[in-house]
């Protein structure tokens, strides 16, 4: 496929039956504020079904309260968060979260924990899953006795175990070396391409955010502060020029408010050398 | 051949030393017990006052082959036994429904709280007046006594569930009682069990008291009626035999603390 997979314009006909798991997500002018202070403010993102969006922001911008809000455990002081129709099915869409702490159950072993929530029936897929995040000779482990990184891989596979309509992920790489990291990135986009599901995905790496998603949106000041839409054919190279003048562009706007803010330093103080 | 390797080298070099480390908690009670025997034999310590080790232990042997002492052990078990479970069932149960339902807390918890501030042994001229002397007053004793650390514990336990593993759950499709049984009982579980291990210690203090009070059969009896005949060898064997149940009790608390909260890096180091 030449076309890059984008399920948010036309290509959605042709791409309808890889999407037809996920579900649009709809936000529209949503404030979230935590004691008087305000972390999203008027937000509005619109997120078609089976699209695979990153969001990218400085640390305490709202990422995760954004997700959380999704599933219901923020509840905005206004605006509405509307999930979509589940194509061909009347319930009411399925949606998991991978927290940006692991949140595995210290009292059920690696394998029980994967499995959480699914039919015994299941156990053979729960552990191809963790075969893929390479800890499948760790099932009957207790969680308490995993490195931080191996924990988030077990949260990972758990959430990806599951077939919802919608994924969200927390920060899912966050404590991983390089090398794991981009083959966790292949596990995500693997499973995200053969179910077709919604993905959010928060990260702190513009790297990985290209390399994974539609779409990338930056979060500032609690407010979209940039919706770019990946427009690099997949599979995709790091190395190739599309690739890494998207990473700095993006980069670049995210360091823009900082240097702002520094020239402003700069002229109050008065001083012009000293640069830090 | 085994000897040169650096493994086995290390383990002979640690071998005497961890046996004087199992070794040294005992030397103080082995002199104690040495002592005590001395003194009695060269009759410094007369035998209506404290009788010797041996005598002790005659009367053990003489009291356990007649089949006296374990129908009073049985007797005596069984009272604790079966308060425990009342009490300590009514006080799982009441804790679970208090600590999982906002209204039954409100309806509730002052009430309990209230009721605990009396020592159940305050209860005793009451509990007699009610009850007589009869099997239903140490029942009734064990039973309240051990309510309360059953009841505080798990009502504590559920309220301090991790929040984040719940939201979790929840997000993961769980609710009722697949919610219960796979996140809110497994967390407040290790509270929990420290109630049942303060009200297992409880039992037997409150039943001993009970027993000596008013009894026809049980240690507690066996002692008090040892008493009237200057039986202090008797009186030393109903003593003990309560310090080796109370123990047997821990160990079992332990036991299960050691099973049930086994993934508890906290417990499996406690060996
Ligand atoms: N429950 C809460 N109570 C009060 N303030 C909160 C709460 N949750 C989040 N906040 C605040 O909201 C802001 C955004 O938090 P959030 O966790 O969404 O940040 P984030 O973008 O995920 O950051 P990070 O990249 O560090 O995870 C922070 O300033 C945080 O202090
Ligand atoms: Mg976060």
């Amino acid at each position: 496929m030449t076309l890059p997979i984008t399920c948010n314009s036309k290509e959605i006909v042709a791409e309808k039956k890889r999407c037809s798991r996920g579900v649009s997500v709809g936000i529209k002018s949503v404030s979230i504020a935590f004691g008087g202070r305000t972390v999203l403010e008027n937000f509005d993102i619109e997120i078609a079904a089976g699209e695979f969006v990153a969001i990218v922001g400085r640390s305490g911008c709202g990422k995760s309260t954004l997700l959380r809000s999704v599933v219901g455990l923020e509840t905005p002081q206004s605006g509405t968060i509307a999930l979509g129709e589940v194509a061909g099915s009347k319930g009411k869409p399925d949606v998991r979260v991978m927290f940006q702490d692991s949140r595995l159950l210290p009292w059920r072993r690696i394998l029980p924990n994967v499995m959480l929530g699914l039919e015994p029936a299941l156990i053979p897929q729960a552990r191809k899953v963790l075969a893929q995040v390479g800890l499948a000779e760790r099932a009957n482990d207790w969680p308490a006795t995993l490195s931080g990184g191996q924990r988030q891989r077990v949260a990972l596979a758990r959430a990806l175990v599951h077939d919802p309509n919608l994924l969200l992920l927390d920060e899912p790489l966050g404590s991983l070396d390089a090398l794991t990291r981009i083959e966790m990135q292949q596990l995500i986009k693997d499973v995200w391409r053969s179910r077709g599901f919604t993905a959010m995905l928060v990260t702190h790496d513009v790297a990985e955010a290209v390399s994974l998603a539609d779409r990338v949106i930056l979060i500032e000041g609690g407010r979209v502060a940039l919706d770019e839409l990946v427009n690099i054919p997949r599979p995709r190279t790091r190395g190739s020029a599309r690739f890494a003048a998207l990473e700095e562009r993006i980069l670049g706007r995210v360091l823009q408010r900082r240097a702002l803010v520094e020239e402003q330093w700069q002229t109050i103080s008065g001083r012009t050398e000293g640069r830090w | 051949m085994y000897r040169h390797r650096p493994g086995s080298t290390i383990r002979t070099q640690l071998r005497p030393r961890t046996l004087v480390k199992r070794a040294l908690p005992w030397v103080v009670p082995i002199l104690l017990l040495v002592g005590w025997q001395w003194a009695s034999s060269a009759g410094i310590l007369p035998s209506r006052f404290l009788p010797a080790p041996r005598a002790v232990l005659r009367s053990f042997f003489e009291l356990s082959a007649s089949g006296e002492l374990w129908l009073h052990v049985r007797v005596s078990t069984m009272r604790a036994l079966a308060g425990f479970a009342v009490g300590g069932g009514l006080g799982l149960l009441l804790g679970l429904f208090t600590g999982s339902l906002h209204w039954a807390e409100t309806l509730l918890d002052t009430t309990i709280q209230m009721v605990r501030n009396i020592p159940p042994l305050a209860l005793i001229p009451l509990v007699i007046l009610w009850f007589g002397i009869d099997e239903s007053a140490k029942l009734f004793l064990v039973a309240l006594g051990v309510f309360f650390p059953v009841y505080v514990n798990t009502f504590h336990g559920i309220r301090s569930v991790d929040r984040g593993l719940l939201e979790m759950g929840r997000t993961y499709g769980l609710s009722g009682w697949p919610l219960y049984r796979e996140i809110i009982l497994p967390g407040a579980l290790p509270s929990i069990l420290v109630g049942v291990r303060f009200s297992l210690g409880l039992m037997w203090v409150i039943l001993i008291v009970a027993e000596t009070i008013s009894a026809r059969s049980g240690i507690g009896y066996m002692t008090m009626n040892a008493r009237e005949f200057m039986q202090t060898d008797v009186m030393v064997v109903g003593i003990l035999l309560y310090a080796i149940l109370g123990k047997l009790a821990d160990l079992l608390a332990k036991g299960l603390e050691r099973y049930w909260l086994r993934w508890n890096p906290a417990y499996q180091a406690a060996r």
